[in-house]
């Protein structure tokens, strides 16, 4: 059960950060939830950027899809949170 | 890739709000509804970024439009809307978002409802219609404060003068023009009702504003039978200088 009761974005908001790694635009993207199975838009995701990254979880269940974190010249992304991204040519 | 566009021109749109109009010679070209990441870079190093949404529409001449809100405890936003001057460069990257975007390609009913700065990748979309000729059916449903705060007016009004035009509706939370029929107050069933298209129509429905106002329009549209799917949302924060 979550306790969070920051106000969160949208995952746009997580669009310039995630094309330092992307090649392809991500907020179109199609992920499935690896928690509740729900496939959303990457768009839909609901975004929290009060952590030291950001954190993208699911719209229907708020398990965490995405982390990002920048520390210095490195990026760490966590993404086990989706069981796939799909990215339409 | 950051990319350094010059300041061509400023334009208050309210007390708070101002359209800074960048060029940027290797612009690829933007969608209504996309944003930018802007980056500023203090003299010891420090440096921030924020989003803003494009104002302007689809151009090949390399100029986009952003429209800032004035926060008062903004750390950006104080910055671009009353020191920013005419030859001053800052860095954008982008355009980004391939989702909360209108294509000149579709012909739907298009709903449009806005709180706030909310307008801004909207009127985006308003004004890459009318450059495109499009006649895809607009309706318009615009949440301000009080009449002092609407972005756009006098265009806003031109174009919902014309023929195959954009329908507005204005919706006022804290002051209303006087004799306005309805008292002020926020976006409520009624107010959907009446004034936006029938979902039995499929409408593609875009909203944007603060993250409750969003919420609740969603919630409202979801409540008159829209299709999650036909709605696209952007959200900005409280303190998230625009997202």
């Amino acid at each position: 059960m979550s306790s969070h009761t920051y106000e969160y974005l949208d995952g746009n908001a997580a669009a310039g950060e995630l094309s330092k790694i992307f090649t392809m635009d991500v907020t179109a993207a199609e992920g499935q939830c690896a928690n509740c199975g729900a496939k959303r838009r990457f768009a839909e995701a609901h975004l929290y950027m009060q952590a030291p990254g950001v954190v993208a979880r699911c719209a229907v269940c708020e398990h965490v899809l995405l982390r990002l974190v920048s520390a210095r010249q490195r990026m760490f992304l966590d993404a086990r949170g989706m069981t796939y991204l799909r990215l339409d040519m | 890739m950051w990319r350094v566009g010059t300041v061509i021109a400023l334009h208050d749109e309210t007390t708070t709000a101002r359209t800074i109009t960048f060029e940027v010679p290797d612009w690829p070209g933007h969608v209504a509804g996309q944003h930018v990441d802007v980056r500023l870079t203090a003299s010891d190093g420090y440096s921030t970024v924020r989003s803003y949404s494009i104002a302007s529409a689809p151009n090949s001449d390399g100029r986009v439009e952003l429209t800032v809100e004035r926060l008062p405890n903004g750390e950006v936003s104080p910055y671009l809307t009353q020191e920013l001057a005419v030859g001053d460069r800052l860095e954008l990257r982008g355009p980004i978002g391939g989702w909360f975007v209108w294509h000149t390609e579709q012909t739907e009913p298009i709903q449009l409802i806005a709180g706030g700065s909310g307008i801004v990748p909207l009127m985006a979309m308003i004004r890459s219609r009318a450059s495109a000729a499009s006649t895809a059916p607009f309706r318009l449903l615009y949440s301000v404060r009080e009449p002092g705060a609407i972005f756009y007016r006098d265009e806003l009004l031109a174009l919902s003068d014309r023929n195959h035009s954009v329908s507005i509706a204005y919706a006022y939370t804290r002051a209303t023009p006087k004799d306005w029929p309805r008292p002020p107050s926020r976006i409520d069933a009624t107010l959907i009702a009446n004034t936006t298209w029938p979902s039995n129509l499929v409408p593609t429905c875009y909203v944007c504003g603060p993250t409750s106002f969003v919420e609740s329009a969603t919630d409202l549209l979801i409540a008159f039978d829209n299709g999650r799917d036909k709605i696209r949302a952007e959200r900005f924060g409280p303190t998230g200088e625009r997202k």
